[in-house]
């Protein structure tokens, strides 16, 4: 069943057990399979009538361009019965693991960490294992990351996103690093560390690039992420003046930081939390500093 | 950003149900910057071809033909252009409160309250434009 092919009359609903194909099937794994639906649909059955929510009711996207079944992009739906405190990722995983092996995501983590996970859950990016199920209206809506190229399913290509990542030079730079003979560590000051302490949380999840407008529009704009990167460094007071303007150089270039258009869409579906339009702000403010000095 | 599949308005202003305050804050300070674009070129036009006396004619003055005056009160007799007005100024309005709003964010401040900001200059908008329907619709027939 990896690689499941579908007849266009039937959309939807693969777990179904009355599906048609399911009872064709000749494979014994497709045999356990189909007996392992069956008993999981009656459990479902039994379920649905007797609590509304005791099942959650997903629709996920799926895509395959290999597949020829599944290169027109369909929504299918799953019940994955629910549990207290579990997440869309523990759900799509349920799903994967007892309906649809063929189910594609990625995740690793699963604690908000690893940001692998980042889907478009009800219309909005968010991060699947951060997300509560019972905090969101069902059926629960699970796509792929707008404005990225799918892949397959819900695995987007992330590789325009580290682009630009590595773009602004996310790594530390100092011409003189500290004489060996004296102090060997790098110290910061704490309120300078408290001041790029929200930057540094970044985990590269890819959902403020996904749900930026300009981001969308301008191939070549950096993005939240990565101006906010670079913020993390041209703020960090051990780097010199001059990387610092090097930082800047980078990023008040045409599809830099005044591309930003504040619309705050990155700052609000931020998995973690990062006050990303006021760092792109702060940048302008700094590029501005830079280029008119009347002092 | 290329796309392998075409999910069409699933996606970008399809989505507008969906859009936060700072996304139709941005939505509505376009559109109201364009009117107000527009309503600029109108009233140069309308202005410039309503003074009789712009081509320097001293006889058309002497006359006392003002068309000036006569244009004025003639737009101003027709319903439909009070209501303009009122709109006109419900567009004006709402790009000059959201305008300062902007200039907060490009300052750095109170940028957590950027979308009761939003609201609250929306709201503003809503009373001014109320307000000011007596004084706009004043003495016309419908």
């Amino acid at each position: 069943m990896s690689t499941q092919q579908e007849q266009p009359k039937e959309p939807e609903s693969q777990e179904a057990p009355e599906d048609p194909e399911m009872r064709g099937a000749e494979s014994p794994q497709q045999e356990r399979l189909k007996e392992k639906e069956q008993g999981l649909a009656q459990a479902e059955a039994v379920d649905e009538s007797d609590v509304e929510g005791e099942t959650v009711h997903l629709k996920v996207f799926r895509y395959d361009p290999e597949v020829e079944g599944k290169q027109e992009p369909r929504f299918d739906d799953f019940y994955v019965p629910f549990e207290k405190g579990m997440t869309v990722l523990d759900a799509v995983m349920y799903a994967r693991d007892e309906f649809d092996s063929s189910l594609t995501f990625r995740h690793s983590c699963r604690q908000a960490v690893c940001g692998s996970d980042a889907f478009f859950v009800n219309g909005r990016q968010r991060l699947g294992c951060k997300t509560q199920i019972s905090e969101l209206e069902q059926p629960v809506r699970v796509e792929p990351l707008p404005h990225q190229e799918v892949v397959k399913d819900l695995v987007v290509d992330m590789d325009h996103f580290y682009d630009q990542m590595h773009a602004v030079e996310p790594y530390f730079q100092d011409e003189d690093t500290p004489a060996t003979n004296d102090l060997e560590e790098q110290r910061q000051s704490p309120e300078n560390r408290e001041k790029i302490k929200m930057s540094s949380r970044c985990i590269w999840c890819g959902a403020c690039m996904s749900s930026c407008n300009i981001a969308a529009g301008d191939n070549q704009y950096l993005g939240p992420a990565a101006i906010n990167k670079a913020y993390k460094f041209a703020m960090d007071d051990r780097e010199g003046a001059e990387i610092k303007e090097h930082r800047l150089r980078i990023l008040e270039q045409e599809h830099g930081v005044w591309r930003c258009q504040t619309q705050f869409s990155c700052t609000e579906v931020c998995p973690k939390d990062i006050p990303l339009t006021e760092h792109i702000q702060e940048l302008k403010r700094e590029a501005v500093k830079k280029n008119l000095k009347f002092w | 950003m290329s796309q392998s599949y075409n999910r069409g308005l699933i996606e970008d202003f399809g989505r507008w149900k969906e859009f936060s305050a700072g996304m139709w804050a941005w939505i509505f300070h376009k559109f109201t910057g364009w009117m107000l674009i527009g309503y600029l070129f109108t009233h140069i036009a309308v202005l410039s071809t309503a003074i009789g006396a712009a081509s320097g004619d001293v006889a058309l003055i002497q006359q006392e033909t003002d068309v000036y005056t006569q244009t004025i009160q003639g737009l101003e007799s027709l319903f439909i252009i009070r209501i303009l007005e009122v709109g006109l100024l419900a567009v004006a309005v709402f790009h000059i409160l959201n305008g300062i709003r902007l200039l907060m964010v490009d300052l750095g401040v109170g940028l957590t309250a950027q979308d009761k900001s939003f609201y609250a200059s929306l709201v503003l908008t809503g009373i001014i434009t109320v307000a000011s329907v007596p004084t706009f619709l004043d003495g016309v027939a419908l």
